[in-house]
């Protein structure tokens, strides 16, 4: 059955812009993406949207639904009250394009600068192994889409742009956990998270976490894990006083 | 708040935040629950006094190291204040830098950031990469100490099913407390070894976890308990301080224990 919403899409570019209302008739099993569609065939042909697989899984999408940073293409329609009022906006912590797309080059700058894997040398048959067990942690990583809506929700530079040099954010951390947890890596990252990639200045407080379209746990299993393996090098004084005796 | 974040222009909207929903509820419950137990706790550990009912001894004065206690665990010295102040600041000092409990306090307290997608309550920003915040990185210490600490819990709770007779002597039974010390007990071990330290501790910082397979099997004993880590805290939380009040309940004469046998 057929519903009608006001959508209030944000348009304008990076010297401003405004909110202005849309009313679309939204069919049953639309999501928000659908709708925007809409809006762009029937009253807004210049409405500037970036989108691709409308799957979930090329993250493309990200936008800030009610104030909620998710994917329009897995946003559903049903979630909202016939006739209720939704707010688009873009994602807040990058440059703003035109209408909803921003310019995300800040999280390819960030991958750039990440030291790549190393890989240890070949056991004595000329292979590399690496088993299942040691494996299963680091898929969890291999699920991001770089949808960068935590990148988006994170205060440490969503709310402070002077700390965009020195914080790589949680993105940037999760590959970054992806290779230093690898069973076949051999480089010490520790020092680049401490200080180039600013892991102090994660304050756990989350939000990364919850707005994961891929339910990746970045917090536990990402960045406090990274924040353990930095103590170890720099802030635990027994093992500081252990390598110190075993020369490490 | 005069020294809140100003808005960054980058072309869009620049609310403070366009969330709908009630994003204040959790952190302004989480206000009230951790100021009760503050102001709660500040009180029971200071007051010096109905902190023991034969066999039950309040866990914010154990293990009791003064000589001069009410039930002395190891008199190791006579102290003049309450012996509650020399160990609290050992669980104090693990809840206080443990993760979750971080997440909980910048979020309600130091509104840094209130909410997901609500802005900072702060102008500048340097998170734990400073004196004092920089101190977060003992937490691991805190975590040995505090789990010292729930060692004595579980010695309390085997007295705790030891009643004095008429004769002076001592008998085996159980009470409500005895189980009580025992609820306590278990879940401030839930909460201690769910600690994301401990999970690291166990094999979380090893690189090739199927080389050393007891290690392996720890992380991923403690990785479970540590999905649950939030959980524990608030439970373990409330429960220390409810068998804090049970015992002072029946020091002052408020309330009988029941005892089952």
């Amino acid at each position: 059955m057929a519903s009608e919403f006001t959508m209030r899409v944000w348009r304008g570019d990076i010297s401003g812009g405004e909110f202005k209302d849309y009313r679309v008739e939204a069919q049953e099993g639309m999501v928000v993406l659908d709708v925007i569609h809409t809006i762009q065939a029937t009253q807004a042909p210049d409405l500037a949207v970036r989108w691709n697989c409308k799957a979930g899984k090329c993250g493309s999408c990200s936008a800030e639904i009610n104030g909620k940073p998710r994917l329009m293409c897995m946003t559903r329609m049903n979630l909202f009250e016939p006739g209720e009022t939704i707010t688009i906006s873009p994602i807040q912590t990058f440059p703003l394009l035109r209408d909803l797309v921003t310019d995300v080059s800040f999280n390819y700058e960030k991958a750039k600068s990440i030291p790549a894997l190393k890989l240890k040398a070949k056991e004595a048959d000329g292979t590399r192994r690496m088993y299942q067990d040691d494996v299963d942690r680091v898929q969890e990583f291999h699920k991001c889409i770089e949808c960068f809506l935590c990148q988006d929700v994170c205060h440490v530079i969503r709310d402070h742009e002077d700390n965009k040099p020195e914080f790589a954010g949680p993105r940037s951390f999760v590959r970054l956990a992806s290779l230093e947890m690898h069973p076949l890596d051999e480089e010490d990252r520790r020092e680049f998270l401490k200080s180039d990639a600013g892991l102090g200045y994660c304050n756990i407080t989350k939000c990364c976490t919850e707005v994961c379209p891929e339910g990746i746990h970045i917090t536990d299993n990402a960045i406090i894990p990274l924040k353990e393996r930095v103590v170890d090098a720099y802030y635990d004084p027994v093992v500081w006083l252990m390598n110190k005796l075993t020369g490490k | 708040m005069s020294d809140q974040a100003v808005a960054v222009n980058r072309g869009g909207p620049t609310d403070k935040t366009l969330r709908l929903d009630a994003w204040w509820v959790e952190p302004a419950v989480t206000v009230g629950m951790l100021s009760t137990f503050l102001i709660y706790t500040t009180w029971a550990a200071l007051v010096n006094e109905h902190y023991y009912a034969e066999p039950y001894l309040s866990p914010f004065y154990s293990p009791c190291l003064s000589t001069s206690c009410m039930h002395v665990t190891l008199g190791l010295f006579d102290w003049p204040l309450s012996p509650a102040i020399l160990i609290l600041w050992a669980p104090a000092g693990f809840r206080l830098t443990c993760y979750y409990y971080r997440k909980a306090y910048y979020r309600s307290f130091w509104m840094s950031p209130p909410a997901c997608a609500v802005r900072d309550g702060h102008a500048q920003y340097s998170g734990e990469t400073r004196f004092p915040l920089l101190m977060q990185n003992l937490h691991r210490y805190f975590f040995y100490a505090a789990t010292l600490v729930v060692l004595f819990l579980w010695w309390d709770a085997l007295l705790a099913f030891s009643f004095p007779t008429a004769d002076g002597g001592s008998e085996f039974g159980m009470g409500l407390g005895t189980l009580v010390l025992i609820a306590n007990a278990a879940f401030l071990s839930l909460y201690s070894f769910s600690c994301h330290s401990c999970r690291h501790l166990c094999g979380g910082g090893l690189d090739v976890l199927s080389q050393s397979p007891l290690r392996f099997k720890l992380w991923r004993q403690v990785s479970r308990l540590n999905e649950n880590h939030m959980l524990f805290a608030w439970i373990s939380l409330v429960v220390v301080m409810l068998t804090d009040v049970y015992v002072r309940f029946i020091s002052m004469g408020y309330i009988s224990d029941v005892r089952f046998f």
